[in-house]
């Protein structure tokens, strides 16, 4: 019985070798790409044979769908150091900052600075979109100054309204409201034409810090925001107060469609796309839902109606997605090599015709549809808390925007909220002190 | 010991090995890492973990107000569970439990909703609920009670109940399994007997029936606090959590922490407080169902 046993043995051990060998060059030289970008995978796929037509370098896109599940991957790959060649980091700037001191992503600075054919590659991409994935000199995490991503798509998160709705209602479709003022009182027609006015995905609540946060801006502008971040300027102001004073306008006027306060904003496009309201606050990406859900809709872009002529309206915007390259990886050149070649003009091109989303290429944007140019307009007044220079702690971001959402629904005052804030951040303040 | 018997001790062991191995690392090594990982900020991603000792626990207990009132509203769902929930489950299991016709469709029927992922239940009841399109504001506007009619998700007077209807019409059909199966291994001959002696139907319920289906009572009393107090899916598919912390229990909180704020430690000091009152709920509810017993 022994023999039968070695033998066995034996033959196990030959057949698991066997499998390490299976392993052939291709595989082995296969760039591994993560992602959450469910309508963008076809087009992903598409170019990945493309790639590898032209160099005979495999990719293979990985989708790992909704963006929270991605974000949950990443990290449990992070701490078991089997991250992929090539990957998107979500999340707000201290996780990219926890990702590059640990290790997980290559500095690309100097790849983007070579000089090529047509310039270096950091001149095509719009200096938003690259700005997202950029640490500069003395940044608050104590990350190498460098840039560490490649953008793909850039956004810009804007209103948009429909022109049949605003015909119906006997408003002037190509007149949109431009201040805060005029957007009142054209809520006010509509509602007297039985139009539903206003919906967003404001049960997400990153889409009410962005509104909130274009009206900061645009009252306080940038400095005294980044002053209030830093604890030099409390949300007990009269500013800050002011801001949340507009969603207690917005709640007393009854603007924001029923239910929009808990509403995802899958929802709310549909809403919108449906022609159940007039106004939407979304991003460029909407260009693509709208299309497939609804592909007769008339609508057009704008920036949210001004309430102060101060300072100008910053929009959310930058880079949509971005590609990070693992520093860990030993196909680290290769990886850069498909990121460069994904960059460029004719790549964005196919990429932007494909998915509607604006392109991260300068050169590209030639080739997009009039609704996007009109998301692409204002590039120029685009910011992003990924590339402020100072961040604000998220349990006050989330007791701000949680806060906005007891305002829409008539529970709390402006004040009550600006106070209550308030004491989060100085609860905050005092841990960040602590020695 | 001689050589036989050290291999029969070690070859013991040996079959037992791959059990125990996966429970080891599934089920012990995790549930020790999160106590391990609540002393410590964590972010989810360095390499290096810094200890922080009570800390955690002492921001959890003095200065994290939302935290408690998601517990409050896990507890309101769940006496909500305890109580309506259960009430049905056993009504319909007592109504199955008779020979009625078609008792095998019934059972199917009450049985469905568990079957569904919790994600497609609140999907569907979120147009049930809807403000401006949903069924439950038709069907009051039908029956002449159209005043009521609200964003049931997005009001806060409603919001939790809202969401604690959809939990307990998705969570009855377990409780009805498990009572209609308690109340079919009664024996028969005891209700015959107490029939013959004149009881009514009153007397048999509180004379036979609860007393013998109090360890099911038991077991079908812990598995809904355990299951209700982590209830999480149909929160995300629903309200997120808002209008403002109005429906916010203890998972979603630890999932914003650990994932939102990439709090990985405080998050675990969570769980860990979270596990604790679990556990002292389940040891209360045996205690008390164990003095009921004797009484």
């Amino acid at each position: 019985m022994r023999y039968p046993l070695k033998f066995f043995i034996i033959f196990l051990l030959v057949l698991s070798l066997a499998g390490c060998g299976g392993l052939d060059k291709k595989e082995l030289d296969t760039i591994t790409v993560w992602h959450w970008m469910s309508d963008r995978d076809e087009a992903f796929q598409e170019l990945a044979k493309r790639f590898e037509n032209e160099t005979h370098i495999q990719v293979k896109f990985e989708l790992y769908a909704p963006s929270e599940s991605y974000t949950q991957k990443i990290k449990a790959a992070a701490q078991t150091n089997t991250l992929p060649d090539i990957y998107g980091i979500l999340g707000e700037k201290k996780d990219f900052a926890s990702f590059i001191k640990s290790g997980y992503v290559a500095d690309l600075s100097e790849d983007l600075n070579v000089t090529a054919e047509g310039g270096t590659w950091k001149n095509k991409f719009f200096e938003k979109a690259l700005s997202v994935n950029e640490f500069l000199p003395d940044n608050e995490y104590a990350v190498k100054p460098g840039i560490y991503g490649v953008p793909l798509d850039v956004t810009a998160i804007k209103i948009v309204y429909n022109k049949k709705l605003y015909q119906k209602a006997g408003l002037d479709p190509n007149k949109p409201p431009v201040t805060w003022e005029e957007f009142l009182s054209h809520c006010k027609v509509l509602k007297e034409n039985g139009i539903q006015r206003f919906v967003s995905g404001f049960g997400e609540i990153w889409m009410i810090d962005a509104l909130a946060s274009n009206y900061a801006m645009n009252l306080m502008g940038e400095e005294r925001v980044f002053e209030t971040y830093e604890g030099k300027v409390p949300y007990t102001d009269p500013d800050w107060v002011r801001v949340l004073s507009l969603f207690k306008e917005m709640a007393d006027q009854q603007i924001l469609v029923e239910g929009a306060v808990t509403m995802v904003n899958k929802t709310a496009e549909q809403t919108f796309a449906n022609e159940r309201a007039a106004f939407a606050f979304n991003g460029s990406w909407c260009v693509n839902v709208y299309k497939g859900m609804n592909p007769n809709l008339e609508y057009a872009a704008i920036l949210p109606p001004r309430i102060t002529s101060k300072h100008p309206m910053k929009v959310w915007g930058g880079a949509g997605g971005s590609f990070v390259v693992n520093n860990k990886s030993f196909r680290r050149g290769s990886a850069i090599q498909f990121l460069k070649w994904l960059t460029q003009e004719e790549q964005q091109a196919y990429f932007a015709g494909q998915t509607e989303n604006l392109p991260a290429n300068k050169k590209s944007v030639a080739q997009i549809s009039p609704i996007l140019s009109q998301f692409a307009a204002d590039m120029d007044n685009t910011t992003h808390p990924n590339i402020y220079p100072v961040h604000e702690d998220h349990e006050v971001i989330e007791a701000f925007d949680k806060g906005i959402q007891s305002i829409l629904i008539d529970e709390k005052t402006p004040e009550a909220v600006a106070a209550e804030v308030q004491k989060v951040k100085e609860k905050v303040l005092k841990r960040a002190h602590k020695p | 010991m001689n050589y036989h018997r050290i291999r029969n001790f070690v070859g013991n062991y040996v079959f037992i090995l791959p059990a125990f191995l996966l429970f080891f690392t599934f089920s012990l090594y995790p549930f020790f890492k999160v106590f391990q990982l609540s002393v410590t900020n964590w972010d989810g991603i360095s390499p290096s973990i810094a200890f922080v000792g009570l800390a955690n626990f002492k921001d959890l207990l003095t200065e994290n107000p939302t935290f408690w009132v998601s517990m409050k509203n896990a507890f309101y769902v769940t006496f909500l569970a305890l109580t309506v929930q259960n009430f049905l489950a056993l009504f319909l299991a007592l109504l199955c439990d008779r020979d009625i016709k078609g008792g095998n469709v019934y059972r199917v029927i009450f049985y469905l909703p568990p079957v569904l992922s919790g994600i497609v239940v609140g999907l569907i009841w979120n147009w049930i609920y809807d403000g401006n399109y949903g069924l439950l504001n038709h069907f009051l506007a039908f029956i002449g009670l159209g005043d009521l009619s609200r964003a049931w998700l997005s009001d806060p007077k409603t919001a939790l109940l809202a969401v604690s209807m959809i939990h307990m019409w998705r969570g009855f059909g377990w409780g009805f399994v498990i009572l209609l199966a308690g109340l079919q291994s009664i024996p028969r001959e005891l209700y015959e007997a107490a029939r013959v002696d004149g009881a009514n139907s009153w007397i048999v319920f509180k004379s036979i029936t609860v007393p013998l289906m109090i360890p099911v009572f038991i077991l079908v009393s812990i598995l809904t606090i355990l299951g209700t107090m982590q209830i999480f899916d149909i929160i995300i598919a629903t309200t997120g959590g808002g209008p403002g912390y109005h429906t916010e229990v203890p998972i979603t909180r630890i999932v914003a922490t650990m994932i939102g704020s990439s709090q990985f430690g405080y998050a675990c000091a969570m769980g860990v407080i979270f596990g604790l009152i679990l556990l002292a709920l389940s040891m209360v509810q045996i205690r008390v169902s164990k003095m009921m017993r004797q009484i």
